[in-house]
């Protein structure tokens, strides 16, 4: 029995869409990692290195709710949210603070210290294998022909609320003006009697939530694991440079673009691209637009 | 031989014409200085000068070479020292470490000699060691010469910019607000610095400069700008009488 | 309290400040000599590996400490040296030949990252050089022709102009010499030219260049010298090490080299041998400890009656057992140093040298910062 070219086409068409779909999920994850290093970054000029392992610890609290104390997966998520946002907030109150003033690099490291320390911690606390969250997201749509994974969905979907939410909040109440504020000018702020210093914490802590967001929707689809933030770490950091490194939106469309091409080419390139085409992507977007998708150049005035 | 000259000197930046137009010329041995308004453009102009910035119009000449297009690491070796305003030391260096670096321009090393440090290496750094060690005792700093920048007090590091700019060994000399900061004693010191480098080294100076006490006491010719244009060149006298720099700029 | 009196410029281009600081270092030079003799083998290798990470160190030192450009995957050209010259042992090219080949294949590679980082800045590059090496590894395995991909490649032991440096005490002094000339190379790179050029690149680039330094070609520079030191240290790491796989020149560690920096002092090559003392022995140590300590508690739980005490031990025991502790224990070390001790292990030592020198006049406050505030790197 001959294929019908339509049918081959077809067939291709569901592979492609099926592959866009994956790709847009996995990129929402990363974009908001990557959304969570742009927010310390624009705040306090610090990349934290421990963005992955907030997700994981995220992930493994929501798992904890859930399987071990048997709670709602909502009230369950919720819960993750608040305490890794709060465990956030008291890093950057009691570590972070303490090292102002030493180089950018020195404080790098530090937060690559942490992420190894929260490693270790789970390993202690909750085990070093890999686990799987129940979600209330199991089963598939059809649409056109088309199968959709809830999973997927439901990834895609939480993004979107959540970018919602985060561009009105930092828009449109006066907290989030206020911390727009002091990312531009510290001293600015200080003037204007906004409490930098709490600023700051609330920035990690909103970094972190995201985290958690993302670590609990990944969750199902990668289960839990001591490494997972690792490996998801590492992408969204070049989603965040791909798109400025400045900028949210930026970070959010460097996260898409980042995904869809570890899907795309995982699909069509031989083996051992899935990983690389990203970082290829990059290195050559640097060399050709040194500043990313969006963002700007500034030069030093003397 | 026109020694240092601007010629229809321009750069706009989007929409904002930093510097219009400013042409002047610098006779060799005189101490030349650029006074106006914050935002006038004085120091969009040692930018140029030190070619941090590409003109959008006009040339540059120096020693009688046009230096319009010339990269920024090639000025000090053509014998242009600057000092900056708000001081670009070296500041996890010490200071002899500074003004060693200032004579980077007259390197005579290679690499591979460096490697290995040769004879020739150390004989080299014993010659600019002395040639600093000169400018150290011109501006009385040798308590220090091993001290960190950044354990240096402000007074002392505007001198300390000030001689590491001298170290590079300079025919030209551009002051960037050698006064802002400095106590009304220190700002003294340095009218007679200034003069000194005038009269016993030998090297011209051009100055951007607010206190008009100082500008008066050390300068030969002035130069006020607006808005990035020129409003009135002569002796310090005749701008300061000028009636149109009296209203953008010196009141009253 | 001990002066130093300068008589010449010449004395401060001198290795050692003076007649006392030399002689500290030649009974440094003899105890590191007869180590061999005096302990067994293994410790003998524990030791090999310091010489070899401090190569590695000063390798990151001049690129991260001196010039101020991050690199975050710096163990690639560790690799891209290791696996040179391991391909060119197998096809019998001589040691010396191999091993320069090797070093001048790394130092281009590090000419080729370092071009393009010349446009990008802080961040940037840091991800550029993370992008480069992840790149690298995927070559390693993908290139099997020449790396046996990820069934790995022997590497034989060394045999330079026929003698052989099979014994863990010949490598050892092989390692050594080694290590030295990397010192006294770099060394000599800093305290010339080059050396201040590079600390003014990373202190101010615009005030470098209008001091007539080239930004492109000492920026270059940096990254090939660095490159090439990790080659050479790639050379070696392959016969230490004896087996080559891509798997273990990862991310992590390229990381443990940046940890080895901080940890050891940035801004100094004693800082490159302290961190590498440390990166080298901690794992060993933990080891021993993992058995050593439930043991002792267990023999102090019996001696004094207290039960406790062996639980205590026992738990300890089971908690260094399992699976990544290492990491975290690395982890904890480098936040706590770089929030207690900023200037690393080597200004720790310095502090307590002065405090021995100037004693009974210390002053705590000779260290203290009244305010620090936060450098925008942002614009450079």
């Amino acid at each position: 029995m001959a294929l019908d070219r339509r049918d081959l086409r077809g067939r291709k068409l569901d592979i492609f869409l099926q592959l866009t779909l994956n790709g847009l999920a996995v990129g929402c994850i990363y974009g908001l990692v990557a959304l969570g290093f742009v927010l310390i970054y624009k705040a306090t000029e610090l990349v934290n290195f421990a963005q992955g392992d907030l997700l994981m610890l995220g992930a493994f609290v929501a798992y904890m709710a859930v399987v071990w104390w048997g709670l709602d997966y909502w009230l369950s998520f919720l819960i993750a949210v608040l305490a890794v946002a709060a465990f956030g907030a008291l890093l950057d109150r009691f570590l972070l603070r303490r090292v102002i003033g030493q180089p950018q690099f020195a404080v790098v490291m530090l937060t690559i210290g942490l992420g190894a320390i929260f490693r270790t911690f789970a390993s202690v606390t909750w085990g070093s294998e890999i686990y799987t969250l129940p979600t209330p997201f199991g089963g598939v749509t059809q649409i056109a022909g088309v199968t959709l994974s809830h999973q997927y969905l439901s990834i895609i979907v939480g993004t979107l609320i959540l970018c919602g939410a985060l561009y009105g909040f930092f828009n449109h109440t006066r907290l989030g003006v206020a911390m727009q504020a002091t990312s531009q000018n510290q001293l600015a702020a200080y003037y204007m009697g906004i409490p930098v210093k709490l600023i700051f914490s609330l920035i990690w802590a909103i970094s972190a939530g995201v985290a958690t967001v993302a670590g609990v929707l990944l969750a199902p689809v990668t289960l839990i694991d001591i490494n997972m933030g690792l490996a998801v770490a590492l992408k969204a950091f070049a989603a965040a440079v791909l798109g400025g490194f400045g900028s949210i939106p930026g970070a959010l469309a460097g996260g898409i673009v980042i995904g869809l091409i570890e899907l795309y080419a995982g699909a069509t390139l031989p083996n051992g691209f899935k990983d690389t085409a990203p970082y290829i992507v990059l290195l050559i977007m640097l060399v050709v637009r040194p500043q990313g998708l969006f963002g700007t150049f500034s030069r030093k005035k003397v | 031989m026109t020694f240092f000259e601007a010629d229809n000197l321009s750069i706009h930046f989007g929409g904002i014409r930093a510097v219009d137009g400013v042409s002047f010329r610098i006779t060799q041995g005189e101490v030349f200085t650029i006074i106006g308004p914050n935002g006038a453009g004085k120091t969009t102009i040692f930018n140029l000068v030190s070619r941090f910035y590409d003109p959008t119009d006009g040339r540059l000449v120096f020693e009688d070479n046009d230096i319009t297009r010339v990269p920024a690491h090639r000025i000090a070796a053509l014998g242009i020292a600057r000092t900056f305003q708000n001081i670009e030391l070296f500041e996890h260096a010490t200071l002899l470490q500074n003004l060693l670096l200032a004579r980077h321009a007259h390197k005579k090393s290679g690499f591979f000699s460096e490697l290995l440090f040769l004879p020739a290496v150390r004989r080299f750094e014993v010659e600019h060691r002395e040639a600093v060690e000169k400018v150290i005792d011109f501006l009385d700093l040798q308590q220090y010469r091993d001290s960190l920048i950044v354990n240096l007090p402000y007074g002392v590091r505007k001198v300390a910019e000030l001689a590491r700019a001298l170290c590079t060994g300079p025919k030209l000399l551009l002051l960037d607000e050698p006064s802002s900061g400095l106590n009304v004693e220190e700002t003294e010191d340095m009218a007679f610095w200034i003069q000194d480098i005038k009269n016993l080294l030998g090297v011209t100076v051009l100055m951007v400069e607010h206190d008009m006490k100082l500008v008066s006491a050390v300068s030969d010719r002035v130069l006020a700008l607006n808005y990035g244009r020129p409003l009135a060149l002569g002796t310090p006298q005749e701008v300061q009488g000028h009636p149109e720099v009296i209203s953008a700029y010196l009141g009253g | 309290m001990r002066f130093l009196f300068k008589t010449s410029y010449e004395q401060d281009t001198r290795l050692f400040r003076d007649r006392i600081d030399a002689s500290w270092y030649v009974l440094l030079a003899v105890a590191v000599l007869i180590l061999p003799a005096v302990l067994p083998a293994y410790y003998v290798g524990e030791t090999t590996w310091v010489f070899i990470y401090a190569i590695g160190g000063v390798s990151l030192m001049v690129l991260v400490g001196y010039t101020g450009l991050v690199s975050l995957g710096h163990a690639a050209f560790l690799g891209i040296g290791a696996y040179a010259h391991a391909f060119f042992l197998e096809h019998d090219v001589p040691w010396v030949l191999s091993a320069a080949m090797a070093i001048l294949i790394t130092t281009a590679c590090g000419l080729v990252v370092g071009l393009p980082a010349l446009r990008m800045t802080g961040i940037y590059l840091a991800i550029a050089t993370l992008a480069f090496a992840v790149i690298v590894q995927e070559v390693f395995t993908r290139w099997e022709s020449v790396t046996h991909g990820l069934s790995g490649m022997a590497v034989p032991k060394a045999t330079i102009f026929g003698i052989s440096f099979e014994s863990e005490r010949a490598f050892y002094y092989l390692c050594l010499f080694l290590f030295v000339l990397t010192l006294w190379l770099t060394r000599n790179l800093l305290r010339a030219p080059t050396g201040r050029a590079w600390i003014a690149i990373r202190d101010s680039e615009i005030a470098a260049q209008s001091m007539g330094v080239n930004l492109a070609i000492y920026k270059s520079i940096a990254f090939a010298y660095s490159a090439g030191l990790m080659g050479l240290a790639g050379v070696l790491f392959a016969h230490k090490i004896a087996y080559l796989a891509p798997d273990i020149f990862t991310i992590l560690l390229s990381i443990q080299f940046l940890l080895l920096v901080i940890v050891g002092g940035l801004g100094s090559l004693h800082g490159a041998v302290f961190g590498a003392i440390f990166v080298a022995l901690l794992p060993p140590l933990i080891a021993i400890l993992r058995d050593s300590i439930p043991a002792s508690f267990a023999d102090l739980a019996a001696a004094s009656g207290v039960s406790l005490l062996g639980s205590i031990g026992e738990g300890i025991g089971n908690f260094l057992r399992k699976p990544g502790v290492e990491a975290g224990i690395f982890g904890l070390i480098l936040v706590l140093v770089i929030v207690l001790e900023p200037l690393g292990m080597y200004g720790r030592w310095v502090k307590l040298r002065i405090f021995f020198s100037t004693f009974p006049m210390y002053k705590r406050a000779t260290f203290k910062r009244q305010r620090s505030y936060m450098k925008s790197e942002r614009l450079r």
